[in-house]
């Protein structure tokens, strides 16, 4: 290492930075390639009604990136998204359409508020178990996640023997009803999804930059013993990612049996793949220590954008899945590149400085 | 070709020609001219960190040197791997044990040289009855059939020499091979290595004890900071002239005492045990104070529990025993997070490993310790923050031309000043300080010493850790020497030489060997 870049010194120094700066921003570069490329070549691409279609649909991935960034970053993974989404939406269906029979011959029926917050609690107890499985018990977080991945969905398909709940309008004795505003509703001429996505993400980079836990997430992914003897409660930040990853899971959950007004057990089957592929497209490190939350909504959007484009260019969707897959396997490769060349760049510098 | 191979000696087997080798914070070798002999002990002392590993690693193949040549018999030649060096018949026993746990030993001793039958595969049988045959040379009393893993770490060491002869080398290099072997077992292998001396071997030596290098060695290198400093044979020399040339005429800028007050107790460990995974205690019944503005040096060989008993002060170690007590009053909390809160803090040795987080800049490793210093309800803020980094860096003079970069971008002196200044900002009663001269450049060593200096004149209790005597002599009130994870002598600085130190450190020891013999 040391001895091919003091001879490379002269050469590189100038196009080397220039390299490095276009290969930081390529998430930017491929979001623009995709657009400029497919309003172009597919039909109505540009149309409003398209990107607001576009953006619902980019907008359930992006929510489950976001949580699987911050589990990434601590060096972890989480498999159990796509079936927290599953589960969430039946508890939600299920809570809507029958309430809760107790064994006495009541039925409680929650209001939709309640029904909401419920909903969520369920996402945030399973990220729960996932945090405490990896933390306390030392279960690897492939292995733990795989686990509830497994035991979330079939939970889901239990509750309704694998049938679908319909017809979700809710009863307005019960004050059930109006659940279609998450999944349907606008307000400012936006749908509710995407201004939830965006407060979200708000809050998310906020608590990435200036808190505490933000800080230590970070700490924690790139150098875990390190970040122990700093005195940092590395468990409690293991417990938080798996947590607000299960949260994301949940509010997605909500949105999809909303958009349909009906919870179907198998929704959010391989959401969680999609959900890794957003974050490594936007510069989050499978090492951990890496990633941003900017990053990884437009890793989203690529793959959203990419995918939506190629259905309305009429692209069979077993090329999609080739193409998918080679966006992904490249955006990896300039990744590392990125990294060599910016150790080589930091080198230099450290020559130059004597 | 010719320019390379006249006036060599013909005794010589190997030379380094001007070796130099660079890492990214560290010169770790500079311009090694070495020799190595045929038939002959070649002994190469040096205080930990001088770059003997570095230099045996070069020849071995695993590093390859930034500048200079290897000349072997006479031509210059180039390892890119340690297999090739291994097939120029050098081979080496690491200081680190590289074997395979979850093997058994003669397939360890065989591992990528395996005895084959065209397609039946190994043949294991072969393998085993010649594995025991090395091992009985050594009389080690293993079969080749036990699983690596299921061996005391003394036995794993010497499965790792019966590798090396397994070699058929006629360079083979042992670095500390007895740091772990009873007095029993080092007998035996000074027998081995008589024996591959007369069969023309030869051998690299590298032991901290003097005496074992004055009993088998022939020739004498000494290095310091990276720089070949004595050469001799070891029949015109005695250990006076090793400490002489390992230390130096050139005393180190050692930061001058200053006169001030020492205070009250500040901090009292009682009675500190920790049981070590493979049995015994890594620290045995530790009890011992300082009081606030004094230097108390830790001095000990490897593996005497320095680390160790600094890992239990700050709660590292759920199982371990003992009370520690900061002005008089006991710590209770058992945690890391709340012991620095409390006032301790610590300055780990593996710096790397333990000490910063690689991804993240200069300033988030500094307030890493000291996060909630700057925060109101759950947000950072950020002003408040710059400042106090800016201080830190400024009263460290660390060389940070800006705070942003990742902190891998500095030399290692200043990220040892970085680690030091992220403890610092936890405003700590009692400062820990496990080897924190270890790996970093002369200058930077003279301003760490300066600000250990400084911080006890303000007040604040130090414990630091070394293996280097005349750190541990220049810079401690009073020297606390640790074997074998007991606590064998406390010394006042003034009036204790070096000589009853040594002396001290290797009680444990010897006592630990009698009972393995």
């Amino acid at each position: 290492m040391t001895a091919d870049t003091s001879t490379a010194i002269p050469a590189t120094r100038s196009n080397g930075s220039w390299l490095l700066t276009v290969m930081k921003l390529r998430t930017f570069i491929a979001l623009f390639a995709v657009i400029i490329f497919f309003s172009i070549f597919a039909p109505n691409f540009t149309s409003t009604a398209n990107m607001i279609l576009m953006s619902k649909h980019v907008a359930l991935n992006a929510f489950l990136a976001m949580g699987m960034t911050f589990v990434i970053i601590t060096g972890g993974i989480d498999l159990s998204v796509g079936s927290i989404v599953g589960l969430c939406g039946m508890v939600a269906g299920a809570l809507i359409l029958n309430g809760v029979v107790l064994p006495i011959g009541y039925t409680i029926y929650f209001n939709i508020y309640e029904i909401v917050i419920i909903t969520v609690l369920v996402g945030l107890f399973i990220g729960l178990i996932n945090g405490l499985l990896i933390t306390k018990l030392n279960v690897a977080p492939f292995i733990a996640t795989l686990g509830t991945l497994y035991i979330a969905r079939g939970m889901a398909l239990l509750s309704s023997d694998g049938q679908t709940f319909p017809n979700l309008v809710g009863r307005p004795e019960f004050a059930t009803t109006g659940f279609e505003f998450l999944g349907a509703g606008r307000i400012l001429g936006l749908p509710v999804s995407i201004w939830m996505l965006v407060v979200l993400a708000l809050i998310a980079a906020y608590i990435a930059r200036s808190t505490p836990i933000g800080r230590h997430i970070f700490a924690v992914g790139g150098n875990e013993r390190a970040a122990r003897m700093s005195g940092i409660r590395v468990d409690v930040v293991g417990i938080f990612v798996y947590m607000f990853s299960g949260f994301c899971a949940a509010i997605v959950g909500l949105v999809i049996s909303s958009e349909l007004m009906a919870a179907h057990p198998a929704t959010g089957e391989s959401f969680e793949l999609n959900a890794i592929a957003a974050a490594v497209l936007g510069g989050t490190s499978m090492s951990g220590g890496r990633g941003t939350i900017g990053g990884t909504i437009i890793g989203a959007f690529v793959i959203g954008i990419l995918s939506d484009g190629l259905v309305m260019m009429g692209v069979s969707s077993f090329w999609q899945m080739v193409i998918k897959g080679l966006v992904i396997i490249i955006a990896v490769i300039v990744d590392q590149a990125q990294r060599r060349l910016q150790q080589r760049v930091t080198l230099m510098q450290m020559a130059k400085a004597g | 070709m010719t320019a390379t191979g006249i006036e060599q000696h013909p005794e010589v087997i190997l030379r380094l020609d001007d070796v130099s080798k660079v890492y990214s914070g560290i010169v770790a070798v500079k311009r090694a001219n070495l020799e190595l002999r045929r038939g002959a002990v070649n002994v190469l002392v040096g205080e930990n960190g001088a770059g003997k590993s570095t230099l045996m690693k070069i020849i071995a193949g695993v590093e390859r040197p930034t500048l200079g040549r290897i000349i072997l018999d006479g031509e210059p030649v180039f390892f890119s791997s340690p297999a090739e060096a291994q097939a120029h018949g050098i081979g080496m026993i690491f200081q680190e044990l590289n074997l395979f746990s979850n093997m058994s030993v003669a397939e360890n001793i065989f591992a990528t040289r395996e005895i084959t039958r065209g397609l039946r595969g190994i043949d294991h049988a072969e393998q085993v009855a010649k594995a025991d045959g090395f091992l009985k040379r050594l009389d080690a009393g293993i079969s080749a059939e036990t699983m690596v893993e299921d061996l005391p770490i003394g036995q794993q060491q010497l499965v790792e020499i019966a590798k090396a002869m397994s070699l058929n080398a006629r360079i083979l290099i042992m670095d500390e091979p007895t740091s772990a072997l009873s007095a029993a077992e080092v007998e035996i292998l000074f027998k081995v290595i008589n024996e591959l001396k007369a069969q023309g071997v030869a051998i690299v030596y590298i032991s901290h004890r003097l005496e074992e290098l004055m009993r088998i060695g022939d020739y004498i290198t000494v290095l310091r900071d990276g720089q070949i400093t004595g050469q001799a044979m070891v029949k015109d020399i005695d250990t006076r002239w090793i400490v002489r040339s390992m230390i130096g005429s050139d005393a180190k800028d050692f930061a001058r005492a200053v006169d001030h007050n020492i205070g009250e107790e500040a901090f009292r460990a009682e009675g500190i045990s920790l049981a070590r995974r493979t049995g015994g205690l890594a620290v045995d019944d530790v009890t011992l104070s300082v009081r606030a503005g004094e230097i108390l040096g830790i001095y000990g060989l490897m593996g005497a529990g320095r680390s160790e008993f600094f890992e239990c002060v700050m709660g590292r170690h759920r199982h371990a025993t003992g009370k520690i007590f900061i002005n008089g009053r006991e710590v209770r909390e058992r945690d890391t997070t709340r012991r620095i809160r409390r006032g301790l803090a610590l300055i780990p040795e593996d710096r790397q490993r333990e000490g910063l987080v690689p991804v993240l800049s200069i300033a988030s490793n500094l307030t890493l310790a000291s996060l909630r210093r700057f925060v109101r309800i759950f947000h950072v803020v950020e002003s408040a923050e710059k400042r106090a980094i800016k201080a830190i860096i400024q009263d460290l003079s660390i060389k940070a031309p800006n705070p942003d970069f990742e902190v891998t971008s500095m030399s290692g002196g200043n990220q040892q000043k970085v680690v030091i200044g992220k403890a610092l900002m936890t405003y700590p009663k009692v400062l820990l300080m496990d080897e924190p001269s270890r790996g970093i450049d002369v200058g930077a060593k003279a301003d760490v010493f300066r600000t250990m200096r400084r911080l006890a004149g303000s007040g604040l209790a130090i414990l630091f850790s070394t293996s280097d005597l005349e750190e541990v002599m220049a810079l401690s009130d009073r020297i606390a020497v640790l074997s074998n994870g007991k606590l064998v002598a406390v010394f006042d600085r003034h009036g204790v030489t070096e000589e009853a130190i040594v002396a001290a450190s290797a009680k444990g020891h010897t006592q630990i060997r009698d009972h393995a013999s």
